[in-house]
């Protein structure tokens, strides 16, 4: 199991449940709300690595929709991506960078599997 | 080149007749903005606008008048050209600069003869009504059409080109069809004694009769049939009806009686200018004779009438050089090629011959003196050598150490000439004239698609004939260009997907997984294999998509089995098969709309399209649908959608079958049927076609005796006409013929190609579709009927699976850890229905808050 946290323990951050284990799709998305924030999830449970979870943001910054997390998960030239339902372009899971127009990018969190709950890490003030 | 003639404003151009060539003309002149510079008045004899002389025997076969026009009903009136058919201009009066018309005097400044031609009838005793019939027109048609009725037999007289196509006509007609000529061979013209051979042996074989070497004397009554023939050798032969088809002449009488002069074997002299011996009259087409020649094929004829256009129009234009008149042909089925100097007549010049008697395959090909050059060719059997040959001898391309490889059977090495070896001023379409050279100039421009190479340079949209070599010089083209023409997927599968559609098929593959790990590369897949990869096991195995397994291939309208929009709510679609709805369900449908105040719209497919739906939305506006009796329309898939049907012959006056009851049996039998791209039929019961079956991948019309199938039509961003493929078929086999086809294209399609570009691409064309599909040629029509049926016995509603498994409803939640909807979806109102608020909207105040 990966973190995507290793810099988030050495700042001041809390940990949010968001959701159970049981409430993922297997190598798809769903969402979630963070407070006011829409946070999609996509859970790869058998990937070579490892079991995998990423937390990025819903909205996808060209049509202004919040539907990132219907799209589909790929692996393009070394990355892990989703594709945006709408446009079609992608964005690498691990840091919200998009493959094809630099100038979008999707914020991501931290996000862990504590024991069956679903962790995103926000910075505490 | 000349261009020294300047277009005066409102100059009146006349033009006498309106077949292909007049036609042609009038395109050319609208194109380069003549009506500015003319008043253009066109006087066309025949009651029709001008249609597709080159495909008339398709008439017989089901095409109507109106398809086979060579333009859209309203051209003329739009483009502002003044058009008189039915009108016959009776005399060219040059002094007053006026035509003399059934209708009155029209005055021109300019006029232009493109009359054409009229079939040579030799005085023969007896020669009249249904024993005296001719093929040129339609009218001609209808009158061989009436004469077949009750008829047997019926003889052509005249073994060329036209008399073998009317030929074909006869026997579609369903008679006896016999072929007498006067000389020793058939289509002396083009073909060698030995072509000529193999010729006879392959339409006998058909069933068609030959009689060579015969002079009909006289026609007398019959005994058994209406007619008897009596040949100038004591021989005779009976039948019901004789249609003369011994050559054309050139229809020169408007142009004689003015005085304008007329060449020794028929034609107005036109210099190379196309001018006749009036320097304000033109000649174009069958009707002119240059240099004593008379040019008798639609290409030299396109050529004439686009030069003069440009001439016309006082742009620098191409004066006539002559034609090349090799021809390429399929007569009753049969290959029949012919270029150049086909009869060795050039002084010296040397053959190559191959003679098959068994198949009664033919070739000849012809070599200048030195051996150096091919300077002409015959084909019969087998044209697929033609194009090669005819770059060979178009160009002087050097021949191979071994010229005899050209024409040797395949498998004997033959090298292929490639796109390289054309020089630039090859001229790949003759029909538009356009060269190598002309397709490399759209490649730098930027162009990567074929079809639009095709939109811009109309290359190929002649008779078709070019479109293996375009497509061949077109990639090799790009791939010059270091554009890549890779087949392959995407990187995880070096396949294309015909190939990977095999492999699942063949190794009975059901999972991506597993098809990655045998055939792929790295993992997880992308959003191009994933979908494409999806739709092949659906195809296959028809799995409900909603299997875990399967989910996260989809597309998200897939996936939630409802399409998306542009605010990332969706539409639901329910099936309503072949537009056909009771009231109760109408009220049910909007009862739904009404609760979840959705946008409601008539789609073009005769069903309703329900905006506006959040995705927690959809499993209860589902459970409603389902329980009034609904179920998915598939509207969100790669598979068929709808099967739209006029009201038949039910309700209709005109209707001769019942195209609704059609409709619900294939809406029902192929309805789930995942394929490469999505599917749309059209059920028509008449030939008035109020379905539009012709712009649909698959189409059918009634006729009295069955149904008509069409393919491969299109509407959308590239418009195609259906071709016919098959005529007054009973249902069963109507059914068996559309099993094949789409489990055919389903089976061998690129991903995300629709029906008209894959028949496009396919080598051999519709000729070979048919073969297959209803020759049976490849042996695999049992099994695409049987992949079929396992599809059809799968079907299952997906939405009825879905709501059926709480586990699988799980996804259908907006957020997984709260009720609400999406707080970002904004509607206003407009014309009494809600729709998505506009970003630049956002000062106007959203119905929610309006509410609140």
């Amino acid at each position: 199991m990966i973190e995507h946290s290793q810099s988030a323990e050495q700042q001041s951050v809390a940990w949010r449940v968001l959701c159970t284990r049981q409430d993922l799709v297997a190598n798809s998305g769903v969402v979630a709300l963070l407070d006011n924030t829409q946070v999609a999830l996509f859970h790869l449970p058998q990937y070579s690595e490892g079991e995998q979870l990423f937390a990025v943001e819903n909205r996808d910054p060209k049509s202004g929709a919040n539907v990132i997390g219907r799209g589909i998960v790929g692996y393009i030239k070394g990355d892990l991506v989703i594709a945006s339902p709408l446009y079609k372009q992608h964005f690498r899971l691990v840091d919200g960078s998009c493959v094809e127009y630099p100038e979008q990018r999707l914020r991501v969190w931290p996000v862990r599997l504590s024991d069956d709950r679903v962790e995103v890490a926000i910075a505490t003030e | 080149m000349n261009s020294n003639m300047t277009p005066i404003n409102n100059q009146t151009l006349v033009i006498i007749g309106n077949g292909m060539v007049g036609h042609h003309c009038v395109e050319q002149l609208t194109e380069r903005g003549a009506l500015a510079h003319y008043q253009v008045h066109v006087f066309g004899e025949e009651r029709q606008r001008a249609y597709d002389r080159v495909h008339l025997s398709e008439y017989f076969g089901g095409r109507d008048a109106e398809s086979l026009a060579m333009c859209e009903a309203g051209f003329y009136e739009q483009h502002g050209v003044h058009m008189h058919l039915g009108v016959a201009v009776l005399e060219i009066d040059r002094e007053r600069k006026e035509v003399v018309t059934s209708e009155g005097r029209q005055a021109y400044d300019r006029l232009v003869l493109a009359t054409g031609s009229y079939p040579f009838v030799p005085p023969i005793a007896g020669a009249d009504g249904n024993s005296r019939l001719v093929y040129r027109t339609l009218d001609d048609l209808d009158a061989i059409r009436a004469a077949a009725k009750g008829a047997r037999r019926g003889v052509i007289v005249g073994g060329g080109l036209l008399g073998l196509e009317a030929a074909n006509a006869l026997k579609s007609l369903g008679l006896e069809a016999h072929v007498v000529e006067f000389a020793p061979r058939l289509m002396p013209v083009q073909l060698d004694p030995d072509g000529g051979a193999a010729l006879k042996a392959r339409i006998e074989e058909l069933g068609v009769r030959v009689h060579l070497n015969r002079a009909t004397s006289e026609i007398v009554a019959g005994e058994e049939y209406a007619y008897r023939m009596n040949f100038s050798d004591g021989e005779s032969l009976e039948t019901d009806l004789i249609v003369f088809s011994a050559g054309i002449r050139p229809q020169d009488a408007l142009g004689h009686n003015a005085g304008l002069n007329v060449a020794e074997r028929g034609g107005v002299v036109i210099d190379s200018d196309y001018q006749t011996s009036d320097p304000d009259i033109f000649a174009i087409g069958e009707c002119a004779s240059w240099k004593g020649n008379v040019f008798g094929l639609v290409a030299p004829g396109y050529t004439m009438a686009r030069n003069l256009a440009s001439l016309l129009m006082g742009e620098p234009h191409e004066s006539f050089i002559g034609a090349d008149m090799s021809t390429k042909l399929k007569l009753l089925g049969v290959d029949v090629g012919s270029i150049g100097d086909a009869h060795a007549a050039t002084p010296g010049a040397k053959s190559y011959r191959f003679n098959d008697e068994v198949n009664s395959s033919y070739r000849r090909l012809v070599v200048s003196p030195d051996g150096s050059q091919v300077i002409g060719a015959v084909l019969v059997g087998d044209n697929s050598f033609y194009d090669t040959l005819l770059q060979y001898a178009q160009n002087g391309i050097k021949l191979p150490a071994d010229p005899a490889s050209l024409i040797l059977p395949a498998g004997e090495g033959a090298p292929a000439l490639g796109a390289d070896a054309l020089p630039d001023t090859a001229t790949i379409c003759s029909c538009h004239n356009v060269s190598k050279g002309a397709v490399c100039c759209q490649v730098d421009a930027g162009c990567v698609d074929l079809g639009d190479l095709k939109a811009a340079t109309k290359a190929g949209t002649g008779c078709g004939g070019c479109s293996a070599l375009l497509k061949q010089v077109f990639e090799h083209e790009l791939s010059a260009r270091g554009v890549e023409v890779d087949k392959s997927l995407c990187e995880h599968f070096a396949h294309t997907r015909q190939e990977l559609y095999g492999i699942v098929r063949v190794e009975g593959i059901i999972s991506f997984d597993e098809l990655l790990t045998k055939h792929g590369y790295g993992q997880i897949g992308c959003d191009i294999c994933k979908p494409a990869v999806g739709s092949i096991l659906a195809s296959c195995w028809n799995q409900p998509i909603t299997a875990p397994s399967l989910v996260p291939l989809q597309d998200t309208n897939d996936t939630f089995m409802a399409n998306m929009q542009n605010n990332g709510t969706y539409s639901v679609v329910p099936r309503i098969a072949g537009g056909e709805i009771t009231p109760d369900k109408l009220i049910a449908l909007g009862a739904v709309a009404k609760k979840y105040d959705l946008y409601t719209k008539i789609t073009g497919g005769q069903r309703i399209d329900l905006f506006g739906a959040e995705l927690h939305q959809l499993p209860d506006i589902w459970g409603e649908l389902i329980d009034a009796g609904f179920e998915t329309g598939h509207a969100y898939g790669k598979s068929l959608r709808t099967v739209k049907s006029c009201v038949g012959s039910t309700w209709c006056r005109y209707g001769v079958q019942d195209s609704v009851g059609m409709a619900l049996v294939l809406e029902n039998r192929y309805k789930g049927l995942r394929s490469p791209h999505k599917i749309k039929f059209g059920v028509s019961g008449c030939t008035r076609e109020c379905a539009e079956a012709q712009s649909k991948d698959v189409g059918v019309i009634a006729t009295e005796n069955g149904w008509n199938l069409y393919v491969a039509g299109n509407g959308g961003m590239r418009p195609r006409h259906a071709e016919l493929f098959a005529t007054d078929l009973d249902d069963q086999t109507l059914i068996r013929y559309i099993d094949r086809f789409l489990m055919f294209y389903v089976r061998t399609a690129d991903r995300l190609q629709r029906t008209s570009v894959w028949r496009e691409g396919l080598e051999g064309g519709l000729d070979y579709l048919k073969d297959v599909i209803i020759n049976d040629s490849l042996a695999l029509g049992a099994e695409l009927e049987s992949q079929m049926q396992l599809v059809i016995d799968r079907y299952e509603c997906e939405w009825a699976n879905a709501l059926k498994d709480p586990e699988k409803l799980k996804r259908f939640r907006t957020f997984v850890n709260d009720e609400r909807g999406d707080p970002d979806i904004k509607f206003v109102k407009e014309r009494e229905q809600r729709r998505p608020l506009q970003a630049h909207e956002l000062n106007l105040i959203p119905l929610a808050e309006e509410a609140l």
